[in-house]
Order: structure tokens, then C-alpha cells, then sequence
């Protein structure tokens, strides 16, 4: 850690946000209470997918306290569908279902009362006449001729197909001699936040201004809630300093917004939609990425991966929110930590009858990372070598940096033999393995797993563009402002929501470490996003580099500014003038010098002091494109996506009870190179609960579904998320390899842990089952599934 | 219906309906916005209050059934206007959590463990804290902040070399 160069970077400060939640006073949405605020209770369609034949609101509006009820042709004829990333126009996304529901559980109706219980009593008294619809659920059926099609009007259940081909691939495949094919699929998992998403929407209709309390975590979302109700933005006002109770992706809430924005517009007082847990999984923005692989790798008889065929098929539910670009964000790491040649990559989205998905830590990176390192197992499996082994001779060299892929990124840095050098060190791989034969002796099935990976961070999200030729966004900025008050104190400014990644702590020391004063002592604030700088929201691992690196930039702004006013007053050359700890001296006549407060009283009160032509006041703001962007993609479809790569390397044993089929870790240890750490208990703690979500998703957390069509996991009792007794003890071995594109040689850590997690577990358990010739590569890899794998293996055995 | 509370160590009354969860009861006739409604059916924890001491899930109790019994939120766990319990302070020095929604109850939680375990072993700690679901943390930092924290308490009021 590079602490030693810095003063307040890379120390082990506390973060400043802890200190009201611990006493219970966060500022959750739900504890957001504007006077005479109505409550909406929302109802679902209970089939697979049904036509809306009637709705009777009668008896609903007839009992106590309701005052409305909402169906989606109304909101349809007052609204625009919501906005999605692809050209599907006969494939509109709306709150609320109109004329067809498309999956169990989708939003019906929306029912207002005067509380939440009597909005669910009176939901429950709404009398809906459906026809039930021929259904599809799985993915590879839906893209057959005979499918029952999601969207008529789309004409095929077919969002998105697109095969990009970089490098040599049929040339690579012809000249290795071997080859193989494996097929790998991710289950339907997601972040699942403790905290459900809620919005609270007020309406003034005098000074028409929508004000908006939402617990998101949503690029644009002003913009989209504008658009939606077809109100200009400067009468949108998204409050930003709502603490978000998680997130990790899916706290998009757009849906929600302006099905709350246009209950309040219509009835003329606020309104509040606080999903319970069921309207959450059933149908809010509650579900990850269902994706099947069919992978096959060319390699040589060293085990050196030439080159690599990747057909990933996305089943994204019934509409298209930013889910289809889940297949694109991994393009820019498509390799991983190797030097493979060349890649072929074909990635096909459907619609299916099963809730939306919406954008999951990593988006879309930790399946791909799951297939990717399913295969390099395999191939030292074939070929009898070490899978450690066999993953240092295709990882790319420390000297290789720059390194340029063949889809068009170049990561900027990293050493990744040393990484897993550090957390193998002292023979622990061997004793590893030892250990490992020893539970097996002792009757265990027991296995090492092992996974590397990258986490592509900085969110220069260029593979909008590359899926959607229409999309030219090349700018994807954050930024910062700072002011110095007239009596010398620092308020500094983000413009955006969190939902516990610490931004608040890393603004201020970021600040305090340019103008080399207390962070604690600059005060961060959150304006609301009428009063905003833009901000691309903490998405992609991109806080850090970005909110980081605008921060950085506005304090050196503000640094310059004070130092050339104390070198005109002291008559010196700017060269001359020496700033430390807030204060400018001559360096050739040291005690000559301006104190913080004299430049604070020059530039608040002497303007005859001021440099000629400087603004009076100490107010400076920068907003900060990403590192390394600007680009679009190329005509044969290259484009460089994220600025920074951070690498992980997962090492763990998991020991298996063949009678019950139950994984336990036994041993986890991670290296972890995310550049240098702005807040070393932030970094831990991401990639803590990146290793927990990992696990779950590896092994416990599905949103599965019966044949009908009906989620049977939506609740806490059936979708399980790890609880204390599943997170093992995790040793990380930290390594620092400094990014050249950031400020503070920072990268991202927002999805760490979580994106190689589900390999290795899965690879240990494949390595603990393969000595009864049977593999398991679909996640989660339940404990029942896992213990009837192991007992039909173990019959054949005994036979 | 009229319901007589004992909160925190005063007396309260409010006027709900008979169905009212004691969670509900505590945020919305109340004001004390603490405990937080995760799952609503018992499993997560983040409404977890004591109740005569006990952790327990105010989302399955109906705020009637707290009547003749001490119910303390982290409210009444805070010493003062801000002021930190040790347990509290040691959540923070271990940044035992991210965005703060279990938060509160994960403290509730651990004080009634070292209320009566002032020396918890980790699994000691884990279970305690294992009807309590975080997903931001891992729970490693939380693990760590409730041993911290044991280990202050034991210190406290004792002479350092008996520590």
C-alpha cells in the first residue's frame, strides 16, 4: 500500500457515513414522511401471461381510505413507455401492464389509500378478468419457430443477435491441436438489497416541480421520469441525499418513479410506493442475469489457449430495461487475465415469461468469468496439468502492459504472477493440496478451486454503442465542486445517491489530501439534481476513478487559485510560491507567506488584492470525462470500453459430505490488486461482501420458477440469501498495481470478490466431484442437487 | 385500539389498529425509524428490537403483544445526542458495514449477546448475528466489531494490567 506517499490516502481512516447509521438515523426513503402522503399497495397478474379482459374497481374504491385505483391503460394513454437501450419499439416497458401481462407477477393495477394496509386490503378486493396466454420460460425454447412470441407485434422473441469475430479465429481453432467444448449456465441470481426499492413523489403543481425521494441507484433518472410523464426536467427534482439500503445494480426504480410521478400529478398529493418483499421479487427491479454458454477453446498441448468460440444466450425476462447490455460490458475483459489470440463472441437476448432483469453487480461480468475459468479448468483437466500452472502460463505479463485485446480494450496494468506468487507463498498451494487429500481420505469429497479474473472499472460504457450502432455516447463524466466559505471552511459537493460505498468519505479525502488538510474538516454535500453538476451514478466501478478523479481535479483547481493569489499579493513569481498545508509562502523567503485566512479574506473581501481578471469568492467545479474514453467502437466492431482493471485471484478448498451433499469452504484466500486504495476498510468490506454474494450466487440464491410459470422463490424462505454461518473467514492478500489513467493511481473495487467468486467455488467443487467422473457446470449448485449427482455417481461406483 | 408501550424505558400510548406490527407501530405512530422492514416475515432482521432484553423480530409481533414488556430500539441503545455506545464505536473503527440498513439491528443484536456472553468466542459471534442478514459486508468487519467491542467492555472500569 502506498500510504507512505500520501497523507490521508491509503490510511486506515474511518468513513464518515457510518456514524448516523449506527445510531439509526440514516436517511432511508421510508423514513421519508411528507404531510398528508397517500400509500399505494400494487396488484399482479397471478398467470405466466394472460390478456387483461376487465378490471372491476369497484369494491376496491368503495372500502375505507382507498382513493384510487390506477390501471395501465390509463397510465399508458398519459405516458411514454420507459426508455431501453435497444431499437425494439413493439417491445414497450410500463409500469404497469397494459392490455397483456407477460409474466406472474407483473404490476397490474395500483391501488392509493390512506396506509399501506388499507391499500393491500382493497387490492385484494380488485376483481381482474384475465385470459391466460400460451407461455415460454426457458431460453433455448423461445428462440424456436414455435414458440408462443413474449411480444406479437416484435414478431420473434429475439431482442438482440449479434456475432462479432476479432482476430483470426478460424485460422487459430485449424491450427491447435486441441479443442473443447463445454456449456456452462449462470442461474437466475441477483443482489437482492435488504432495503426494497422506494419512492416518495410530491407534486406542486403552482410551482410545477415534481420533487422525487427514491432509493436508486440510476444513471439519467430525472431525465427518464421527465420524458416518461412528459414533463420537462427543470420540473423534476431527484433528492440525492437519500441513503440507498443497498443496491450492487438493481436499484434502477424507474418503473416505480413514474408510476409514483403520475399517481401525485393526478391526485394532487404525495404519494409513496415502498415495495414489500413480495412486490419486490415478484416484480420490481429484483432479478440478475439467466444466461447459457456454449464455449469452446483451442489450445496447444502446454495448455496455452489460442483462441476462443463464446455463444452466450441471455434470458431476460419479459421486457428489456438495460439488461440486454449485460452481454456487452464483458466484451471489454472477453479474455480475462490471458493472452488468448483471438475470440469469437455471439450474444443473443430473449424475452421469456419471467420477470425483467435488471443491471446486476459487475453487469454482466461475473457469468462470463464463470464460463471463461469452467474452461481453463478443463483444459488442464484434459491435459493432466496444474490448473495454477496452467493459468500462469496464459496470463498476461506484467511487461506486456499496455496490453490491447482482441476486442479492442487495453488494460492499463497489472502483475498478476506476483498476486498469485504472494497469496501461494510459503508452499501454501502444496499444503493446500495436502490438506485437501486428506479430507478425501477421511471419506470427504474434497476439492481446490481456483479462479482469476478481472474487474473492469472506471464505466466507459462504449459497448452501448457497439450493441446499438444507434447509441453515440462517448462521455461519461462525474463531477465535483468545491467552495471555501467566507469564514475559510470547505463544503464540497457530489451529485449523486450511495447506497454505502462511502463516497461521501472518499470526497473528502480525496480533498484533504490535494489541499493537505483534515479531511474530516471538509463537508460533503448533496444537491439536488436541479442544483447537480452531471454525474454518471456509481455504476460500472466507476466512484473511485471518477468521482475520485473530479474531486482530485476540482481541489488542484481550487490549490492553483489560492496559491496565485498569495504569489500577486506577495508580489513573487507563481513559480516561486510554495503552497503547504493551506498555506503559500516565498520559497526564497519562507517566512514571507499568506495563511489560509488571509486568502480567505482576500478573496471574500479584498478584491484590490485579487490577480487581475480572477473571479472574487474560492468556488471552483470540475466535471471529469473518464480516463481514456472519448472513442466509438470501429467498423469490424473493436472499441476500447473501461480505463482501469483490477485482478483477483481466488484459492479456496471446499469439502463435501457425499452423504448430504453439502459444500463447505474450508480454506479462502484472495489476492487483490485494485491499484492503489483510497480507503483500505472500504475496499475490504466491498470485497467481503463481493466473496458473500459470490457464494450465494454460487450456491444458495435462485429465482427459480415452477413449469406454470409461477416464482416459487419470493421470499426470504426460498430465495436464501448467505447468512454469517455461510461466509467463511477470507484471508486477502492485498497487491498494489497502480493505474497510469487515474489520478491517485486508483482503479475500481465495487464488484470485487463477487466476480470470481462463483468460478472458484465452482471449479472446487468440480475438482471434488471429478473422481467420480461426474461435473456439475450450472449454478447455483444446490445442496439437494449436488447430494443427487453425487449418490446416482456413488450407485454406479458401487455397482 | 389503545395500546400502553413501555419504550425505551417511558411509558407511550398511541391509538393503532389491533393489526398493527410493532415494527410499524415503532415507525409510524412512534417516530423511531431505526429498526428498518426488510423481509416483513421474519427472516432478515433488520426490525430486530429487544424485548425484555430477548432480540426479537418486531415485523412478526403485533405491537399489543409488546404491551407489559420493556422494549429498548437503538434509539434507547444511543447514550445521547451524538454520542456512541462502545458497541456503536466499534461498528465504526471496523466500518462494520456499507450502506446501513441492517445496521441498527445488527448492533441490537450484538448487545444482547455481550449483555449476557462478555467474552464471545467467533462462532459465539456468528451466531448470534446469523438471524441477521447483511449483504453488503460479508460480515467479517461486524464479526470483528462485536469482538472489539467485547474486549472495550471487559476494559471498561478496570485497571489497565487486569485487562
Amino acid at each position: 500500500m502506498s500510504a507512505a506517499h500520501h497523507r490521508y490516502v491509503s490510511t486506515d481512516r474511518r468513513v464518515r457515513e457510518d456514524r448516523r447509521f449506527v445510531v439509526g438515523k440514516g436517511h432511508f426513503v421510508a423514513d421519508i414522511d411528507l404531510p398528508n402522503t397517500k400509500h399505494v399497495a400494487l396488484v399482479t397478474c397471478p398467470h405466466a401471461a394472460a390478456h387483461i379482459k376487465a378490471i372491476d374497481k369497484c369494491a376496491a374504491l368503495a372500502m375505507p381510505g382507498v382513493h384510487y385505483v390506477l390501471d395501465g391503460a390509463e397510465l399508458a394513454g398519459a405516458t411514454l413507455p420507459l426508455m431501453t437501450g435497444l431499437d425494439t419499439p413493439n417491445v414497450p416497458r410500463r409500469p404497469l401492464a397494459f392490455e397483456t401481462a407477460r409474466y406472474s407477477g407483473e404490476w397490474v393495477a395500483a391501488v392509493v389509500a390512506d396506509t399501506r394496509a388499507l391499500a393491500e386490503d382493497a387490492a385484494e378486493a380488485l376483481e381482474i378478468d384475465y385470459e391466460p396466454l400460451p407461455y415460454v420460460l426457458d431460453a433455448e425454447k423461445a428462440l424456436e419457430r414455435d414458440s408462443p412470441l413474449v411480444h406479437q407485434a416484435h414478431g420473434s422473441n429475439v431482442l438482440l443477435d449479434k456475432t462479432f469475430a476479432w482476430g483470426p479465429v478460424e485460422k487459430d481453432f485449424a491450427a491447435a491441436p486441441r479443442k473443447l467444448k463445454l456449456r456452462v449456465k449462470w442461474g437466475r441470481s441477483s443482489t437482492v438489497p435488504i432495503e426494497t426499492f422506494g419512492v416518495v413523489a410530491a407534486w406542486d403543481p403552482w410551482r410545477e416541480m415534481l420533487d422525487v425521494y427514491a432509493s436508486i441507484q440510476m444513471p439519467r433518472f430525472a431525465d427518464q421520469i421527465g420524458i416518461a410523464l412528459k414533463v420537462p426536467t427543470t420540473s423534476v427534482r431527484v433528492h440525492y441525499d437519500v441513503d440507498v439500503g443497498g443496491s450492487y445494480g438493481v436499484k434502477r426504480g424507474i418503473k416505480h418513479a413514474i408510476l409514483a410521478g403520475y399517481l401525485t400529478r393526478r391526485l394532487g398529493f404525495p404519494v409513496r410506493l415502498i415495495e414489500d418483499r413480495l412486490e419486490n421479487m415478484r416484480g420490481g427491479d429484483a432479478h440478475g442475469p439467466e444466461r447459457l454458454f456454449d464455449v469452446e477453446v483451442a489450445f496447444d498441448d502446454a495448455g496455452i489457449v489460442k483462441s476462443m468460440k463464446m455463444r452466450a444466450l441471455e434470458n431476460l425476462g419479459a421486457y428489456a430495461g438495460r439488461s440486454p447490455f449485460q452481454l456487452g460490458k464483458p466484451i471489454g475483459a472477453i479474455v480475462g487475465p490471458y493472452k488468448i489470440n483471438s475470440v469469437e463472441y455471439r450474444a443473443i437476448a430473449v424475452v421469456t415469461n419471467k420477470t425483467t432483469q435488471d443491471a446486476v453487480r459487475g453487469f454482466g461480468q461475473a457469468p462470463t468469468n464463470l464460463a471463461l475459468e469452467r474452461c481453463i479448468d478443463e483444459v488442464a483437466n484434459t491435459l493432466g496439468l496444474d490448473p495454477l500452472e496452467v493459468r500462469r502460463r496464459n496470463f498476461i505479463r506484467k511487461d506486456e502492459f499496455p496490453y490491447l485485446i482482441p476486442s479492442g480494450t487495453t488494460y492499463d496494468s497489472g502483475d498478476y504472477h506476483v498476486v498469485v506468487d504472494k497469496v501461494t507463498a510459503q508452499n501454501r498451494y502444496e499444503e493446500l493440496k495436502k490438506e485437501r487429500d486428506r479430507l478425501r481420505s477421511e471419506g470427504k469429497l474434497a476439492g481446490i478451486g481456483i479462479a482469476a479474473c478481472l474487474e473492469p472499472s472506471g464505466g466507459n460504457a462504449t459497448f452501448e454503442a457497439l450493441l446499438n450502432p444507434a447509441i453515440t455516447t462517448s462521455t461519461f463524466m462525474d463531477s465535483c465542486r468545491i467552495n471555501v466559505d467566507g469564514m475559510g471552511a470547505i463544503t464540497a459537493t457530489m451529485h449523486t445517491t450511495s447506497s454505502g460505498q462511502g463516497h461521501e468519505t472518499l470526497v473528502g479525502t480525496v480533498i484533504g489530501e490535494v489541499l493537505e488538510v483534515d479531511p474530516d474538516t471538509v463537508r460533503v454535500t448533496r444537491p439536488d439534481s436541479l442544483n447537480s453538476l452531471p454525474s454518471g451514478t456509481p455504476v460500472g466501478s466507476r466512484m473511485a476513478i471518477m468521482l475520485g478523479g473530479a474531486a482530485y481535479h476540482a481541489a488542484q483547481k481550487l490549490k492553483d487559485k489560492l496559491t496565485a493569489i498569495a504569489a500577486h499579493d506577495l508580489g513573487i513569481p507563481l513559480a516561486q510560491a510554495v503552497y503547504d498545508r493551506g498555506t503559500v509562502s516565498d520559497r526564497n523567503l519562507p517566512q514571507s507567506k499568506r495563511s489560509w485566512a488571509d486568502l480567505v479574506q482576500i478573496a471574500y473581501r479584498n478584491f484590490h488584492r485579487m490577480p487581475a481578471g480572477m473571479e472574487p469568492g474560492l468556488a471552483v467545479e470540475h466535471i471529469y470525462q473518464v480516463p481514456t474514453g472519448g472513442n466509438l467502437p470501429t467498423p469490424d466492431g473493436r472499441v476500447h470500453m473501461y480505463p482501469c482493471f483490477s485482478f483477483e485471484f481466488h484459492l479456496l478448498l471446499v469439502s463435501i459430505d457425499p452423504d448430504l451433499g453439502q459444500p463447505e469452504i474450508v480454506r479462502y484466500r484472495l489476492g487483490h490488486d485494485c491499484g492503489t486504495q483510497i480507503n483500505p476498510k472500504i475496499v475490504r468490506g466491498m470485497t467481503m461482501g463481493g466473496i458473500a454474494h459470490g457464494i450465494g450466487a454460487a450456491l444458495y440464491e435462485e429465482f427459480a420458477y415452477s413449469d406454470e410459470g409461477q416464482l416459487v422463490a419470493q421470499t426470504f424462505m426460498d430465495y436464501l440469501l448467505p447468512s454469517s454461518h455461510e461466509v467463511p473467514p477470507v484471508e486477502i492478500v492485498d497487491h498494489e498495481t497502480p493505474s497510469p489513467h487515474t489520478v491517485l493511481g486508483q482503479k475500481g473495487t465495487g464488484e470485487s470478490g463477487y466476480l470470481g467468486a462463483p468460478a472458484a467455488i465452482a471449479n472446487a467443487i468440480n475438482d471434488a466431484i471429478r473422481p467420480l467422473g461426474i461435473s456439475v457446470n450450472t449454478l447455483p449448485i444446490k445442496i439437494a442437487k449436488l447430494g443427487d449427482l453425487i449418490a446416482s455417481a456413488l450407485e454406479k461406483v458401487v455397482r | 385500539m389503545r395500546i400502553e408501550l413501555d419504550i425505551n424505558g417511558e411509558k407511550r400510548t398511541v391509538e393503532a389498529d389491533p393489526r398493527t406490527t410493532l415494527l410499524d407501530c415503532l415507525r409510524d405512530n412512534l417516530g423511531l425509524k431505526g429498526a428498518h422492514a426488510g423481509c416483513e416475515h421474519g427472516v432478515c432482521g433488520a426490525c430486530t428490537v429487544l424485548c425484555d432484553g430477548v432480540a426479537v423480530r418486531s415485523c412478526l409481533m403485533f405491537a399489543p403483544q409488546a404491551e407489559g414488556s420493556a422494549i429498548t430500539t437503538i434509539e434507547g441503545l444511543t447514550p445521547g445526542p451524538g454520542e456512541l455506545s462502545v458497541i456503536q464505536d466499534a461498528f465504526c473503527e471496523t466500518h462494520g458495514m456499507q450502506c446501513g440498513y441492517c445496521t441498527p439491528a445488527m448492533i441490537v443484536a450484538a448487545h444482547a449477546l455481550l449483555a449476557n456472553n462478555p467474552q464471545p468466542t467467533r462462532d459465539e459471534i456468528v451466531e448470534a448475528i446469523s438471524g441477521n442478514l447483511c449483504r453488503c459486508t460479508g460480515y467479517a468487519q461486524i464479526v470483528e466489531a462485536i469482538s472489539l467491542a467485547a474486549e472495550r467492555m471487559r476494559g471498561v472500569n478496570r485497571p489497565r494490567e487486569q485487562r
